[in-house]
């Protein structure tokens, strides 16, 4: 909240005399009205494993996190870069690879990646998109320092909860919007419709019919699923609700087939077709790829945009956007050390406490080391693995995460936050100023997960 | 609307419908319960409770005698009951968030507050104390649902499909109440009249909330060709198989109008409506009534198999 000099910053001004006006009791009763409406609303994540007493809430804390109009500008502008230069990045390893043969990045790094999908070269997707929802994960670590700590290019989730924080605030907070300019989100699923239809296989002479595709109620992000599908006016789709046919995809109605033309899935490539992929899938449809390559149905993401968030690829993407757009990268990456690499695996080895190290494949803030807050034991077993499987790891240097005041059982008190912007790519890019903000709600923790403690606050864009 | 999605609004409504109508027999079978009998009379109340709710055989595998505390429960707790109210509200619940893009705000909320609230009581064992407030809780909430429903629900297919199975639900509960209680309402009977008797046609009518409105139509005493009358004809009485026939030819003709197409189960339900409207009670004591419920139990279950399979419920 505060500038480098210690005072609060000019777009967190209305909201501190605020907080400085209101009792602590008062916003702890806010908060637990606040839950009761995400729990009557049923805004829950499941917990696998468990049917019954498997529905959470993900804290929310009624704070909101601020952007100013210049601020948000200006990461506008280098998300837009990196979602173009990705796209292209995809477009080229799945036909020339150009980069690779150019030598900036390495071939086995593409070619060995699970994440890369070698039934997908040569297939063109509308448009030449292969991720167009895209989730991407920034840290502020000073007033004018942004750092991108993650693409998220397959299944994004989140963009709910942003919208339904939104609700909440509006529906709790009704004064706080009349004083501050707040740019809206709520058009989020609106946008995301266009962005769908704008990418419906080509040749088609009809308004497209699109449908989400989801694993079901008992995955954790079930809430989305229907929530997305709700907002836009489309069927939410089982795997068995689907069905090849006279060469088209088509769900089962109350009337007898009908064709779908664009899938926005949110089950994982392994999952779409066991004639091509995992053999065993019940999630997914028999028949669903070969309708892909032939252009009959456009699925969203693309099977295989998972190649561009691979966190062994995220080091290259400076280079990567170098070289599809010819300039400069407006957002920075963190600087990483690929454990792969002999050079970088020794000063990882050597600066274990200082430094955060990640799971190449891991997600969800699993499988993770924070050096400066773990125990000797925790440094000492993340050693071993470290040098029994170097490849499957990388170093990157624990940042001073920008905090947000918060409210904890103590009283308001700062927690470090990240943030992910959502953003959509088809006949042009659509951002929604916003975004889910993530925050750490232990104490010094940097860890914002929300399956490691974390939670989530409303974030304001204010317009000028 | 995905097949699916018409399977699980038919069987939501239905889930809802029967919780509501087990409270309410509950509460009849516990109101007997409470009289002064000789012997052990109370217990083949509950014996018929069981019966109308079609729970006697699952519940004497888990029970070896009739009690109050273990019928109570086992219709209001038990999830091996699949009839309970816990399991029809559970079964409600994940009928309705499989469907959250076809079902309101306000119809969600109900549902989903429906369940936590049910999550908070004790279901230990409910002493007789607590048993009416769970009762009256149950059949406002389905009442809320109900209205929320009504007041919101876009008058497309999610409703006629929703409209079906309320009162497919309840016209086979109602025709189940009779059947169970057939024999309290033979002529022969009536011949008896005594208070048990009264009590008895009473309870009928309880069992549908229509002892008050009884004395409105008819302007007279129980009497029981009079009550099957009421239940099974009176095109004016909300749970009788004519007027749960009413609403269901309506809704396929809607359905129908709405497809631009009709389908055959128009005709079967169209069928049966005509034997409620052309009927007169005396034909049905002469033709037998029992025999006249188990015909139209048969003819409302077909029906139900016969929607499932023209709008491909499990395609």
């Amino acid at each position: 909240m505060n500038g480098a000099g210690g005072g609060v910053r000019p777009a967190y001004q209305s909201i501190a005399e605020w907080l400085g006006t209101q009792r602590l009791d008062d916003l702890k009763q806010k908060l637990v009205e606040a839950e009761a409406l995400f729990r009557r609303t049923g805004i829950t994540f499941t917990v696998y494993g468990t049917e019954d007493a498997g529905e959470r809430l993900i804290p929310f804390d009624i704070i909101p996190r601020i952007l100013s109009a210049s601020e948000w500008r200006r990461l506008t502008r280098g998300i837009e870069q990196r979602v173009r230069a990705l796209n292209a990045f995809m477009y080229d390893i799945y036909h020339r690879q150009e980069i690779v043969k150019a030598g900036r990045i390495p071939e086995e790094l593409v070619i060995c990646n699970s994440a890369f999908v070698p039934e997908m070269i040569g297939v063109e997707p509308p448009l030449g998109i292969y991720s167009h929802i895209l989730g991407i994960d920034i840290v502020r670590t000073s007033e004018n320092d942004f750092f991108v700590l993650e693409d998220n290019t397959r299944t994004p989730s989140g963009v709910s909860y942003m919208i339904e924080n939104r609700e909440t605030m509006m529906h709790m907070f009704p004064d706080l919007f009349a004083k501050n300019r707040v740019a809206p989100v709520e058009d989020y699923p609106d946008q995301l419709l266009k962005t769908l239809e704008s990418v419906a296989p080509r040749g088609l002479d009809r308004e497209p019919t699109i449908a989400v595709l989801t694993p079901g109620q008992y995955n954790s992000a079930y809430f989305e699923h229907s929530f997305l599908a709700d907002q836009m006016g489309v069927e939410l789709v089982e795997g068995h609700d689907l069905i090849v046919l006279d060469g088209a995809l088509q769900m089962k109605t109350t009337q007898g087939p009908r064709q779908v033309d664009v899938l926005y899935r949110r089950i994982d490539d392994d999952f779409l077709d066991p004639l091509v992929f995992r053999a065993d899938s019940v999630l997914g449809v028999p028949g669903l790829f070969d309708l892909y390559q032939a252009g009959r149905v456009t699925i969203v993401n693309a099977p295989g945009a998972g190649i561009a968030d691979d966190k062994a690829i995220y080091s290259y993407i400076p280079e990567i956007i170098r070289f599809y757009t010819g300039s400069a990268p407006i957002l920075q990456n963190v600087q990483t050390y690929n454990c792969r690499k002999a050079d970088d695996l020794a000063y990882v080895l050597e600066n274990l406490p200082e430094l955060v190290v990640k799971e190449v494949h891991g997600s969800g803030g699993y499988g993770m080391l924070v050096g400066p807050t773990a125990s000797k034991d925790e440094i000492e077993a993340f050693r071993k693995l470290l040098e029994a499987q170097p490849e499957n790891y990388i170093g990157q240097p624990t940042l001073a995460l920008s905090t947000c005041p918060t409210l904890v059982d103590a009283g308001v008190a700062p927690r470090h936050l990240d943030l992910r912007p959502f953003v959509l790519f088809g006949d042009q890019i659509r951002l929604v100023p916003g975004g889910l903000t993530r925050v750490a709600l232990r104490g010094g923790s940097l860890v914002v997960n929300s399956s490691q403690g974390g939670g989530t606050k409303d974030t304001w864009v204010i317009q000028e | 609307m995905l097949g699916r999605t018409a399977n699980d609004l038919f069987w939501l409504a239905r889930y809802v419908e029967r919780a509501e109508n087990m409270a309410r027999m509950i509460e009849v079978g516990y109101r007997i319960a409470l009289l002064p009998r000789d012997g052990e009379g109370f217990h083949e109340e509950w014996r018929s409770t069981l019966a109308s709710a079609g729970c006697v055989q699952g519940y004497f595998e888990k029970h070896e005698s009739l009690t109050t505390h273990d019928v109570i429960n086992y219709l209001l707790f038990d999830c091996s009951n699949s009839s309970s109210v816990k399991s029809c509200l559970k079964a409600a619940r994940r009928n309705g968030r499989a469907q959250r893009t076809a079902l309101t705000r306000d119809m969600w909320e109900s549902l989903n507050g429906a369940w936590l609230e049910f999550s908070n009581i004790n279901q230990a064992g409910v002493t007789a104390d607590e048993l009416p407030r769970i009762l009256d809780w149950i059949r406002s909430r389905s009442a809320l649902y109900r209205g929320a429903m009504l007041n919101t629900i876009l008058r497309n297919d999610t409703f006629f499909f929703t409209q079906l199975g309320s009162f497919l639900e309840r016209a086979d509960n109602t025709a189940r109440i009779l059947d169970v209680k057939y024999y309290v309402l033979l002529p022969e009977i009536e011949m008896v009249g005594g208070g048990i008797d009264n009590v008895q046609w009473g309870a009928i009518l309880r069992s549908v909330s229509a002892h008050r409105s009884y004395r409105w139509v008819y302007k007279e005493h129980y009497r029981p060709w009079r009550i099957a009358e009421y239940l099974i004809l009176n095109r004016a009485m909300p749970r009788s198989l004519r007027a749960c026939y009413d609403q269901i030819t309506a809704a396929l003709d809607q359905l129908g109008e709405y497809y631009g197409a009709r389908s055959a189960c128009n005709d079967t339900a169209s069928a049966t409506r005509r034997i409620l409207t052309d009927g007169d009670v005396n034909g049905i004591f002469q033709s037998g009534l029992h025999e006249f419920l188990e015909d139209f139990l048969f003819r409302n279950n077909r029906l139900g198999s016969e929607i499932a399979e023209t709008y491909h419920f499990n395609a």
